[in-house]
C-alpha cells in the first residue's frame, strides 16, 4: 500500500494535525508520502519531514497554491494521485473542502470524519453528530479519506524523510483570495490544545469571558464556547465547539456555565477528563463530566484562578 | 439569473436517534423527517437573492424518496419557483447525489448553486465539493456571506481560526453554513400555494447515472456512553482531585 497525506497547514506553518493524520496512515499500513502545497512552504515541509513514519515529503511550493484554495488543490492532488492506494488529509475546513473534488475527479467515494482504522478497506466513522458509529468498507480502488484528528495519537518528531520538488503547475483563473480574519491569539489552538476551558450562555455576557484568560494562562489552555455562547453574540464562531463547530478532544476539558446540550457534548465528550462548573445541579453536562462543581461560576473562576 | 438549490430529507434535527437491534442502520421507522437544517438556510439563501432581484427563479432540486417530495414542497413554500425531484429509495451517496446534480445544472444552466455544507444524517460534507469539480465550476464552501457583484460573487468562508473572504467567477457553487442568514418560517397561504408550483419527477436513470456506490455499510453502533462521575464540594477539593486522583495538573 501507498498512502499520501495532504499537510494541513496555519499560516503557512504546519498545522499539528499532520501528526494525527500520519498516524491514521501508519494504522492503515504501508509506504506514506506527505504533500506540502502552497506559497512560500519550506518550513512547513522541514517540519513534515521530521514526523515519524513518512518517506518522502513531496513540496509544491507555487503562488497558484497559496490559501490552499480548493480548485488548484484539487487540480494538484488528481495530478499526484496515481499510484496511491490511499489520500488522506484532515478533517479540517482544508481538507474537508479539498479532498472531496479528488474524490469526484477519480470516481471514487470519500470516507469523511474516519476516527478508526479497521483495515486499509475498513474504518469506523460518527454519523448523526456522533449519536452512531458507522463501520464502513470501500471497495474503490483510490480511498480518499479525512481523517478526524482526535481519534490518532499525533506522531512523535524524530523522523528524516526525504524531500522532493512537485513541479505540476496547474491554472486557476476561477478563485481568488481576497482577505482573511484569523483570531489572533498566543493561545494554544483549539483543536490540538491539552487543556481548554470554555464557557457558554451561564457567562452573561462576552466581557465575562475575561474571567476565564487567568486560568488559561495558567493551565495554557485554549478557550472554547457552546454554540449557546456564540449564538447570544458573546464570541465569535471559531471558539465554538460542539457538532458545529470544532471537535475537541483534551487531556483536561473545563465546561463553565454550559448546559450539556447533546450538539456541545458531540464536540468534547472524548475529552479524557470534563469538569463541569454550573449552577444548576441538574444540568446534563454533569451527566458526562467527571468531577461536577455547583455554584456560582463568578465566585468559583476567581477563586480557581487564584488556587491554580 | 437562476439560482438552483438542493434540499436534503433527513431525520428531524430533535429526534434523538436509535440504532437498529440487528446493527444494520439508524432505525428511521415512524421517525420525524425534516428539510436539513443546512438546506433551509440554503433555500432561504436563494430566496433572499431573488428578493434582492439578484436572481430571477429558484428552482429546488432533491434526490430521495417519493415522501421527499415534502421537502421539495416546503421549499416552495418557503419561496423557490418550481421543483425536480430525482426519486430513488436507493441510499443515494453523496457522489451520486453529485453526478444527478451535475446533469441537472448542465440542463438548468444556473448562475449559482447553493447547497448546504452537510446533511446532518451522514455528516459527510462532500456533495458541494464533489458537484463543483463534477461540473468544473468554482465553490465556496461553509459560506456566512454571499455576495454577488456583476459577473462575480464574493463568499466569507468560516475556517479553522477565522474567516475568509474568496472572489469565484460565475457560475459558482456555495455550501452554506449556520450563520448565513436565519431561514424564515413558512406561511400558511404560502404552503396552499406551494401545492400548486410545478413539480417535476425524474429518476437516475433518465440521467444516465447509476445510484450504487462502492463504499458498504458494515454496522452501525452506539457510541460508547460516558458515565457522570463525582460532585465535589469546593474549589479545593477538585484542584486536589485534579492534581492528585486524574493527574491532570
Amino acid at each position: 500500500m501507498s498512502i499520501l497525506v495532504l499537510a494541513d497547514l496555519h499560516e503557512g506553518q504546519l498545522a499539528g494535525a499532520t501528526a494525527h493524520v500520519v498516524a491514521a496512515a501508519q494504522a492503515i499500513g504501508g509506504d506514506i508520502d506527505v504533500l506540502v502545497a502552497g506559497e512560500g512552504v519550506q518550513a512547513a515541509a522541514e517540519a513534515a519531514a521530521k514526523l515519524d513514519g513518512v518517506s518522502k515529503v513531496r513540496v509544491a511550493d507555487n503562488a497558484v497554491y497559496a490559501h490552499q484554495l480548493a480548485e488548484p488543490m484539487g487540480a494538484l492532488l488528481v495530478e499526484l494521485a496515481d499510484g496511491y492506494t490511499h489520500v488522506l488529509a484532515s478533517a479540517s475546513t482544508t481538507g474537508k473542502n479539498v479532498l472531496p473534488r479528488l474524490a469526484a475527479l477519480k470516481d471514487v467515494s470519500q470516507l469523511s470524519d474516519v476516527i478508526a482504522v479497521d483495515s486499509a478497506d475498513t474504518f469506523k466513522r460518527p454519523i448523526y453528530a456522533g449519536n452512531a458509529i458507522a463501520t464502513v468498507k470501500s471497495d474503490d480502488a483510490l480511498k480518499v479519506i479525512t481523517v478526524r484528528s482526535t481519534g490518532f495519537d499525533a506522531v512523535g518528531t524524530s523522523g528524516s524523510a526525504t524531500i522532493e520538488t512537485v513541479d505540476v503547475v496547474v491554472d486557476n483563473s476561477q478563485s481568488s483570495f481576497v482577505k482573511e480574519e484569523l483570531a489572533q491569539s498566543d493561545r494554544p489552538e483549539l483543536g490540538g490544545a491539552k487543556v481548554v476551558i470554555s464557557g457558554g450562555r451561564g457567562m452573561g455576557n462576552g466581557e465575562n469571558f475575561k474571567l476565564l484568560d487567568g486560568i488559561a494562562d495558567k493551565l495554557g489552555a485554549a478557550i472554547g464556547a457552546s454554540r449557546a455562547a456564540v449564538d447570544a453574540g458573546f464570541v465569535p464562531n471559531d471558539m465554538q465547539v460542539g457538532q458545529t463547530g470544532k471537535i475537541v478532544a483534551p487531556d483536561l476539558y473545563i465546561a463553565v456555565g454550559i448546559s450539556g446540550a447533546i450538539q456541545h457534548l458531540a464536540g468534547m465528550k472524548d475529552s479524557k477528563v470534563i469538569v463541569a462548573i454550573n449552577k444548576d445541579d441538574e444540568a446534563p453536562i454533569f451527566q458526562v463530566a467527571d468531577y461536577g462543581l455547583v455554584g456560582d461560576l463568578f465566585e468559583i473562576l476567581p477563586e480557581l484562578e487564584s488556587k491554580l | 439569473m437562476k439560482v438552483l438549490v438542493a434540499v436534503k430529507r433527513v431525520i428531524d434535527y430533535n429526534v434523538k436517534i436509535r440504532v437498529k437491534a440487528d446493527h444494520s442502520d439508524v432505525d428511521l421507522t415512524n421517525v420525524k423527517m425534516a428539510m436539513n437544517p443546512f438546506c433551509e438556510i440554503a433555500v432561504e439563501e436563494a430566496v433572499r437573492l431573488k428578493e434582492k432581484g439578484v436572481a430571477t427563479e429558484v428552482v429546488a432540486v432533491t434526490v430521495g424518496p417519493k415522501a421527499a417530495q415534502e421537502q421539495l414542497r416546503t421549499a416552495l413554500a418557503l419561496g423557490a419557483d418550481r421543483a425536480i425531484h430525482i426519486e430513488t429509495d436507493e441510499r443515494a451517496e453523496s457522489l451520486a447525489v453529485a453526478k444527478l446534480l451535475a446533469k441537472v445544472v448542465e440542463e438548468e444552466q444556473p448562475g449559482l448553486v447553493v447547497l448546504g455544507k452537510q446533511a446532518i444524517d451522514t455528516d459527510n460534507n462532500q456533495t458541494g465539493q464533489m458537484l463543483a469539480a463534477l461540473t468544473g465550476l468554482p465553490q465556496g464552501t461553509f459560506a456566512s456571506e454571499v455576495a454577488v457583484d456583476g459577473d462575480k460573487v464574493n463568499v466569507t468562508r468560516e475556517i479553522d481560526g477565522g474567516l475568509q473572504t474568496i472572489a469565484l467567477t460565475l457560475p459558482a457553487i456555495v455550501t452554506t453554513d449556520l450563520r448565513l442568514n436565519e431561514p424564515r418560517y413558512a406561511k400558511l397561504p404560502d404552503i396552499m400555494k406551494a401545492k400548486k408550483k410545478p413539480l417535476d419527477v425524474k429518476t437516475p436513470a433518465d440521467y444516465g447515472i447509476e445510484v450504487a456506490s462502492k463504499v458498504s455499510l458494515l454496522k452501525v453502533e452506539s457510541p460508547a456512553e460516558r458515565k457522570g462521575g463525582v460532585k465535589v464540594a469546593s474549589v479545593d477539593e477538585l484542584i486536589d482531585k485534579l492534581k492528585n486522583e486524574a493527574k491532570v495538573l
